[in-house]
């Protein structure tokens, strides 16, 4: 009982959801059967919650911009792609084939995370947002002249079939997979050493926190998760080119990060599952050059919702209409044996405080320390 | 002959380069934050000059509408995007950028639809010079280019507005306290970079007609590379860039076993160069306030 003191059931709330929609859909799918189209719907929703998380632990946690994560996807996709070729010759297509060519898609993605990250990860800001595209552009545009053999050049590669529902339940197991890696890491030591270098850098190396070590770390276990992704997506696809993991594409997961939230892991699950479902419903209705009017929509919300959420200005107008205050005092808790050990004078100190304000603060010295107490003394 | 050639044809790309790279430099080392969307405005102004050429048939009149339109445009950008987002974390600036930047792409698509318009501007033909077939455009590039250059580097030198654009770039709050509108400097670097971006537009349209709504993006993301090259916040350096990044992508068409990666050379030296020398060619070295 004293172990389950510390339990958080907020914490666990989204496996627990994840899971139960997956069995759901699973025993579905067994039972009454779905569609194909459903099957692939939910397919690339998975792929787009793998990618938002994953971006997130760059974008929201570390606090870098990365426009490269559909390069990592593209290495993933292939040399997953590839191996899964190799072994479906000797292993047939089997799950023991999908786990091989999953992990070192992962793998591959995540090496090359290190490759890239070990010296990019010296920039910062916008540098580090040019270079990360600059990634994905050099990936593209090498696996688009690799010879037919090899990775089908051009034309693409084509993956061997797999059964849709064992790459249905592999993608609920990777999502799971993914909120405990990054919810974890984030809870850890670990995770707090990667908000503070995004909170105050210089700050965070004076504590004597490795700063590259950090850094490499999150940027890491993000492309690993992004060659993951990939995998998925070009088993899903049957098929692998290197013109869909554009530059386009990374800022499409960027808008599912930014629509969920910077920095809110639920979030970016809530987003990446509807964008997927919006887009695919608008995709039959919006033909031909109508198409784009998405794309605006997208636009526009994102410029508002960033402004709206970073403005100096609108600071005051943010805080006094937050929506999780207004619903905290909507919702009152009046059982009096309910105890609320975060709420009190500890829920008010700021968690994020500037670095000129904590400069600024005048010491006062203490005046009580500073005059002896000479009454004492005389005595 | 064909190296000569070559070497011309990368200073003709180069010169939309540096010019682009002229606002870009501006805009970065004044307000510090990577416009995105700069290279849409490219865009925009070749559209606008594609809608007023087929409208009046005067050539002057649209380039002259198309600088004004988006001069208009980038501070109207400027004024609704950006300036909320001042003293905000670079982040939110930069993804607001991007999200301009696709307004801008989406919106060109939905008004002019997505398949590419010829505009056919300025004809001047070629011109035989000691055996060499070089195109008359090509030369006007050049030549308007460099007068841009010098005539920014006077206007920063020698004008009020110039030195407050300076003194802007050094220390923000400390020229606030000089009595400097530092908001009207920033309005007035942005008006001069999204004009740069037109005239960039009409000579993208001389060198190659067809007009796209997502033209200006990857001229835009290289010609960032050209401002990094050549040291960001420096104006000759921003010139100097563009012209390097030109005749190496030119360089690289011409030799047919790495034309096809010309784009990730590009961007190779990029890395590079921010590795080896992140300040560029010809920036200076700053050090890092707490």
């Amino acid at each position: 009982m004293s172990k389950l003191k510390g339990f958080k059931w907020k914490y666990y709330i989204n496996y627990a959801v994840v899971f139960v929609v997956g069995l759901i859909l699973t025993l579905m799918s067994f039972t009454v059967g779905l569609e194909q189209s459903t099957i692939y719907l939910l397919e690339k929703m998975l792929i787009a919650i793998i990618l938002a998380v994953s971006l997130n632990l760059v974008v929201g946690f570390l606090g870098e911009l990365s426009l490269g994560h559909a390069g990592f996807m593209c290495v993933g996709a292939y040399l997953g792609g590839k191996i899964s070729l190799i072994l479906a010759d000797k292993l047939g297509t089997g799950p023991l084939s999908l786990i091989i060519s999953l992990t070192v898609g992962g793998l591959c993605a995540a090496i090359c995370g290190v490759i890239i990250g070990l010296p990019a990860l010296r920039l910062k800001g916008d540098y580090l947002a040019i270079v990360t595209l600059g990634f994905g552009e050099i990936v593209k545009s090498i696996f688009q002249n690799t010879s037919k053999e090899s990775f089908g050049g051009a034309l693409g590669l084509d993956t061997p079939r797999y059964d849709k529902y064992t790459l249905f339940i592999f993608g609920f197991a990777l999502v799971l997979l993914t909120l405990a890696v990054v919810q974890n890491l984030m809870r850890s030591k670990h995770g707090r050493a990667i908000t503070s270098i995004r909170d105050n850098e210089i700050a965070a190396r004076a504590t004597g926190i490795n700063v590259t070590k950090y850094k490499l770390m999150a940027f890491t276990v993000s492309a690993f998760f992004a060659g993951i992704a990939g995998v998925l997506y070009s088993f899903s696809n049957f098929k692998v080119n290197s013109y869909t993991f554009g530059y386009n594409y990374s800022i499409e997961i960027l808008v599912m990060v930014v629509l969920g939230g910077i920095g809110s892991i639920n979030g970016s699950i809530i987003s990446a599952a509807l964008i997927t479902f919006l887009n695919t419903k608008l995709a039959t209705i919006l033909t031909g050059d109508k198409a784009v009017l998405q794309n605006l929509f997208y636009a526009v919300i994102l410029i508002i919702i960033v402004i709206y959420n970073n403005s100096p200005a609108l600071k005051g107008f943010r805080e006094k209409y937050d929506l999780k205050k207004m619903f905290s005092r909507v919702v009152k808790h009046n059982d009096p044996s309910v105890i609320r050990d975060d709420q009190g004078k500890w829920a008010r100190i700021p968690t994020k405080i500037p670095m000129d304000e904590i400069l600024s603060t005048d010491v006062q010295p203490n005046q009580s320390t500073l005059k002896p107490d000479k009454s004492k003394e005389d005595k | 002959m064909d190296f000569i050639t070559t070497l011309i044809n990368g200073l003709s790309i180069g010169g939309i380069y540096a010019m682009i790279a002229l606002g870009y430099t501006m805009v970065y080392g004044i307000a510090k934050m990577l416009n995105f969307a700069h290279g849409d405005i490219i865009m925009v102004g070749g559209y606008t000059i594609y809608v007023f050429l087929n409208m009046t048939g005067h050539p002057a009149i649209a380039i002259i509408t198309a600088i004004i339109f988006c001069l208009i445009l980038g501070v109207t950008i400027e004024k609704v995007a950006y300036k909320p987002l001042r003293g905000a974390s670079p982040l939110a600036v930069l993804i607001t950028a991007i999200g301009v930047s696709y307004l801008l792409q989406s919106l060109a698509q939905i008004i002019f639809g997505s398949a590419p318009k010829m505009v056919t501007i300025f004809n001047f033909g070629t011109k035989n010079i000691g055996g060499l077939r070089i195109q008359i455009s090509t030369i006007v590039t050049l030549i308007a280019t460099i007068i841009v250059m010098i005539a920014l580097s006077l206007f920063v030198k020698f004008t009020k507005m110039g030195r407050a654009m300076i003194a802007t770039s050094e220390d923000k709050d400390a020229t606030q306290l000089m009595g400097i509108n530092v908001n009207g400097v920033i309005t007035v670097t942005f008006a001069i970079g999204s004009s740069l971006a037109a005239i960039a537009g009409l000579f993208y349209l001389m060198k190659s007609p067809s007009l796209t709504n997502t033209l200006g993006s990857m001229p835009g993301i290289k010609a960032f590379t050209a401002a990094v090259i050549g040291g960001i916040g420096s104006i000759p350096g921003a010139m100097l860039g563009g012209f390097l990044l030109g005749i190496v992508e030119c360089i690289s068409y011409s030799i047919p076993v790495i034309a096809p990666y010309t784009d990730a050379i590009e961007f190779l030296i990029l890395i590079v160069i921010l590795l080896v020398r992140p300040t560029g060619i010809l920036g200076k070295k700053r050090r890092e306030k707490v």
